[in-house]
C-alpha cells in the first residue's frame, strides 16, 4: 500500500477502476476511464488486455473488458453509464510500464456520461484508500 | 504410474486425520431419495485366467480393417501406420505421461506436444495451434464457441449438409442452450454455391463452418467461401483432412481464421469411440480465443532451452465459468503418434501418400463405373472419397455379400441422408492395391 498514489482529482470504483470527469460540452461530461495504482501493483506482470468497441452502450458495473497478467485474466468494469467514445491504442504497448503512469497515459477508455447522478455513487481519493487498505488484509 | 493400494487401517487414518468417523460421513450431503439402495448390477468376478479367455472371446467376434480391404471412411481412414509410431509411443516415458498436473516436470512431453504444435502450424499454414482437442467433432464445436466469442455474436452459425453428419450434431448439442440458431445450407450439388454461403450470412452470424474436401469427398471452393464469411464480419472455420494438404493449398494460404480436423488419419488406428484426435489451429490473433493448452518454448534461468504450458489464464482450472473452454485435457498420446507420423513421413512421404489416395480412389470410381450398374451421384473434382449410387439396389444385402468375401465396400449414407438410401460413401487410402480395387468392384457388381 505505501508508496502508491491516489490522486485527489480523481474518482474510484470498489472494483479498482479511477475516473475523471471532464466537460465535453454544456451539459455533456466525458469520463476517462483506467485502472488503478492498486490494481497494477496486485495483477504484477500485464501482457494483454481487451478493450470495448467504441460505440458500446455500457452500464455502470457492467464488464467493459480485460486485462491479462501472467497468473490471471481480470475483468475491467465501467464505473460509469454510458457510450464509450475513444479507446487507448496505445495501451497493449505500454503494459510493462503501466505501473509509472497509471492516471494519464495509462488510461483505457472514454465514456461519454448519461447518467451523472451515478458518480455520487464513486469514492474519493480517501474513501478509495481506506477500501484498499481494507482489501489488502 | 505406481498404482497404491489403500488398506482398511490406512482409510482409518485418512478418516482420522479430517476428523471424519467413516467413509459413509463424505457423502452425507447427497440426499436420501437419489442414492442406489442396492449392489450395482455387475457379474461375479472373474478369476485371471476366466477373464483372459472371456476378454479374447470378445476381442476375436471383431473385424479389424487390417484383416479385410477397407474401403469405409466417412470420418475415419485406413491409412497405413509404419511400424516407429507403435514404437515410439509405447515407450513407457509417453506411455504413462497422460495430461500431466505437474506439466513442467515433464520436459519430454511437452517438448513432444510443442513439436506437435510445430508440425500442426507448417501443415495447414496458421499461426498457432494448440495441443490437440479430443477429436474432430469437439474441435468443430470449440471452433464455433471461438468464433462466436472472437465476434460478440451469437445469433447465427451458417454450416452445410455436406460437413460430416455427426460434427454437426456435437456442435447443435454444444449450442442447444444457446440462442444461436444453426443453418445448414442444402448441398443436393455436392458442393455449397459460395453465393448461397454469402445470402444466408447476416450481422449476427459468427462463422460459416466448411468442410473442404467435404464428407462427400468433393473438393469446396475455400477462397471464396472464406471471402463470403469476412464480407459479413464472420469468421471461415474450415474443417480439413490433414493429408489432402500435401496437395491441397493450406487453410491460412486461403485466409481461413480456425481450422480444424479430425487426426486419426496421422497414425492413429482406426477404432470405434476413439481415442481419436481434434486438431485445432488459428490466427495469431484468435489466441486468447483457443481452447485447450498450449506450450511454449523458452529458456530457464541458466539459459537452457525448456517447455512450459502459457496462457493458461483462460483455462477452466483458473477462470471457472468464465474459461474458453470445458475441456482441459488434450490427446497427449494421440498428438504423439500425429507427430511422429508428420515427422516420419516429412513433406514428400505425405505427397506421396495424398498421390496414392487420390490416383487409387479415381481408379476406383473408374473401375465400379464400367458396366454402367453405378453413377456418380456428384460430378466434382474429390480427393479420396466418392459417393455412388445404384438405383433399386438392397444395400445391406450387397455389403453383407461383400463383406463374407472380405470386403468393407463402404459406408451407406441413409443413416444421415434418407434422400441417399442407395448411396454409397467410398474411401480409397494408399493401402488399397490393385487387386483389392478390382476385387471390390467385381463385389459390387
Amino acid at each position: 500500500m505505501s508508496g502508491l498514489l491516489f490522486p485527489d482529482d480523481l474518482l474510484y470504483s470498489k472494483t479498482h477502476e479511477w475516473v475523471r470527469v471532464e466537460k465535453a460540452a454544456v451539459g455533456q461530461n466525458v469520463a476517462t476511464v483506467g485502472i488503478t495504482a492498486f490494481a497494477i501493483d496486485a495483477l504484477k506482470d500485464l501482457v494483454h488486455v481487451e478493450l470495448p468497441a467504441v460505440g458500446r452502450r455500457l452500464q455502470a458495473g457492467q464488464e467493459a473488458g480485460e486485462i491479462e497478467s501472467v497468473k490471471a485474466v481480470s475483468p475491467i468494469y465501467s464505473p460509469v453509464e454510458g457510450e464509450v467514445t475513444a479507446v487507448n491504442t496505445e495501451l497493449e504497448n505500454r503494459l510493462e510500464h503501466l505501473a509509472d503512469d497509471p492516471y494519464q497515459e495509462g488510461w483505457f477508455f472514454k465514456v461519454r456520461i448519461t447518467d451523472p447522478a451515478g458518480l455520487n455513487d464513486l469514492l474519493h481519493a480517501a474513501e478509495y484508500q481506506k477500501h484498499c487498505e481494507s482489501e489488502s488484509h | 504410474m505406481t498404482y497404491l493400494s489403500s488398506t482398511p487401517s490406512d482409510q482409518q487414518e485418512m478418516l482420522r486425520t479430517i476428523g471424519v468417523r467413516s467413509v459413509e460421513e463424505l457423502f452425507e450431503m447427497i440426499p436420501e431419495e437419489i442414492r442406489l439402495r442396492r449392489p450395482l448390477n455387475l457379474p461375479a468376478g472373474m478369476s485371471e485366467l476366466e477373464l483372459t479367455r472371456h476378454m479374447g472371446e470378445l476381442a476375436a467376434r471383431n473385424r479389424p480393417a487390417g484383416q479385410d480391404a477397407c474401403f469405409l471412411g466417412a470420418g475415419s481412414y485406413d491409412h497405413f501406420i509404419p511400424a516407429v509410431v507403435d514404437f515410439l509411443a509405447s515407450r513407457s516415458e509417453f506411455y504413462t505421461a497422460y495430461t500431466p498436473y505437474q506439466p513442467e516436470a515433464s520436459q519430454g512431453s511437452l517438448q513432444a506436444f510443442f513439436e506437435y504444435q510445430t508440425l500442426i502450424t507448417q501443415l495447414t499454414g496458421m499461426d498457432v495451434s494448440n495441443a490437440s482437442l479430443y477429436d474432430g467433432a469437439s474441435a468443430v464445436a470449440e471452433a464455433v464457441l471461438m468464433a462466436m466469442a472472437a465476434t460478440g455474436r451469437q445469433g447465427r452459425v451458417v454450416t452445410a449438409a455436406n460437413v460430416h453428419p455427426e460434427y454437426r450434431q456435437t456442435l447443435a448439442t454444444y449450442l442447444a442452450n444457446l440462442p444461436t440458431e444453426i443453418l445448414t445450407l442444402p448441398t443436393p450439388e455436392g458442393v455449397i454455391r459460395p453465393e448461397q454461403a454469402a445470402a444466408a450470412l447476416n450481422d449476427q452470424t459468427a462463422c460459416v463452418v466448411f468442410q473442404h474436401p467435404n464428407f462427400f469427398g468433393c473438393l469446396e471452393e475455400p477462397e471464396k467461401l472464406v471471402q463470403a464469411a469476412h464480407a459479413a464480419g464472420a469468421l471461415a472455420v474450415v474443417v480439413f483432412d490433414p493429408i489432402s494438404l500435401a496437395l491441397l493449398r493450406r487453410p491460412g494460404d486461403y485466409g481461413a481464421d480456425i481450422a480444424v480436423a479430425e487426426g486419426q488419419c496421422l497414425g492413429i488406428p482406426m477404432s470405434f469411440g476413439g481415442p481419436y484426435l481434434g486438431v485445432l489451429a488459428c490466427r495469431e490473433s484468435l489466441v486468447r480465443r483457443m481452447p485447450g493448452r498450449l506450450v511454449g518454448q523458452t529458456t530457464d534461468r541458466q539459459g537452457r532451452r525448456c517447455w512450459v504450458l502459457t496462457l493458461q489464464t483462460r483455462e477452466q482450472h483458473i477462470r471457472r465459468e468464465k474459461a474458453t473452454s470445458n475441456i482441459c485435457t488434450n490427446q497427449g498420446l494421440m498428438a504423439l503418434r500425429a507427430s511422429i507420423y508428420l515427422a516420419l513421413m516429412g513433406p514428400a512421404g505425405l505427397q506421396e501418400v495424398a498421390h496414392l489416395c487420390v490416383q487409387k480412389a479415381h481408379y476406383a470410381l473408374q473401375q465400379v463405373s464400367r458396366t454402367g450398374r453405378w453413377q456418380t451421384v456428384f460430378d466434382r473434382p474429390f480427393f479420396k472419397e466418392f459417393v455412388i449410387r445404384r438405383p433399386g439396389v438392397n444395400l445391406s444385402d450387397l455389403l453383407s455379400a461383400a463383406a463374407e468375401q472380405g470386403i468393407f465396400a463402404g459406408v451407406p449414407l441413409d443413416r444421415w441422408y434418407p434422400e441417399l438410401a442407395d448411396a454409397l460413401l467410398v474411401a480409397v487410402t494408399e493401402k488399397r492395391t490393385l487387386a483389392e480395387i478390382n476385387r471390390w468392384a467385381d463385389a459390387l457388381e
